[in-house]
């Protein structure tokens, strides 16, 4: 693959400025997981708190869309990790392709918020704006209804930056490719998997439990 | 030509996820009491790991990058566990 720029004076060669590129997206994805990290920490001492208040919270998560923007992201990640594999000049208009299509998947993910945001709105399930629960666990409900709104919504945050990052690389990288495109697409591939897994964790969390009481 | 086809480990790990994900969803309308959250987070650490080790490629790197991989959970642990220490003993 050509590189038409020399590495610069802190590097012996590519694969050295590489590895270390790679090195310093571990470093960000460190402090990203103790960002999330704090939320879930939140989570677990008020779910200890409030038991049943969470688990009715979570009866009221929508399920069916949490599962498909699940699959979304996973199959969003699964192209990415496709693109980086086969990238070069020869491969690179399919890698074009792919990136395009992980993030329509980030946009759709993100439109299937939205509406699952509306249906809560829809429902009173907004603490702050709009929220109306009656009985005895309505304390445990709204509290689970405000972590529910702050990690989702960091969350979809991140995937909106992880979304830009992708097509910018595909516009950048879909002529001549080079070994810097491959870095770069390679960190930002490796946020974009660093979300899915966040997603993994706070779907396990938000919208699992309570189920089986149901 | 060259190959533009995914490696079958990807696939693999990608049916896996999507297989998974079926399973975690299913178990969850079982009633298992408070087995029920054991299983969505073990299932959701596998899921994790299958990315991580795949997607993240890091089933490739040794020393060096997997120190830097694994500091991240070192730290979460200890934030995980002094932070939750508290509430599980309060009598």
């Amino acid at each position: 693959m050509p590189d038409s720029s020399a590495v610069a004076p802190q590097y012996a060669s590519i694969p050295h400025r590489d590895h270390t590129a790679e090195l310093g997206m571990w470093v960000f994805i460190a402090t990203e997981v103790l960002l999330f990290g704090g939320l879930i920490l939140a989570y677990f001492v008020y779910r200890h708190a409030f038991p049943q208040g969470f688990a009715e919270g979570s009866r009221h998560t929508e399920i069916v869309i949490g599962t498909a923007n699940t699959a979304v992201l996973l199959t969003s990640s699964f192209l990415v990790a496709w693109a980086i594999e086969i990238f070069s000049p020869a491969t690179i208009r399919i890698v074009t392709w792919l990136l395009i299509g992980a993030a329509c998947l980030g946009l759709l993910f993100i439109v299937l918020k939205g509406i699952e945001y509306s249906k809560e709105y829809d429902e009173h399930l907004v603490p702050g704006i709009d929220f109306l629960f009656a009985g005895p666990l309505a304390n445990g409900v709204q509290l689970f209804f405000i972590f529910y709104f702050i990690a989702t919504a960091i969350h979809a945050l991140h995937m909106l930056i992880g979304i830009c990052l992708l097509i910018t690389l595909a516009t950048l990288c879909r002529k001549a490719p080079t070994t810097r495109h491959h870095a770069a697409l390679h960190s930002a591939a490796l946020y974009w998997h660093f979300v899915d897994v966040a997603w993994i964790f706070l779907f396990a969390l938000i919208y699992l439990p309570g189920r089986s009481a149901s | 030509m060259t190959d533009w086809r995914p490696p079958l480990a990807l696939i693999g790990a990608w049916l896996g996820l999507l297989a998974l994900l079926a399973l975690t969803v299913t178990l969850a309308y079982v009633p298992l009491g408070a087995g029920n959250a054991v299983v969505a987070l073990t299932i959701g650490t596998i899921k994790a790991g299958l990315v991580a080790t795949i997607f993240m490629e890091l089933w490739h790197r040794r020393g060096l990058t997997l120190v830097f991989a694994g500091a991240g959970l070192f730290w979460l642990g200890i934030l995980l566990y002094l932070g939750s220490m508290d509430f599980l003993t309060r009598t």
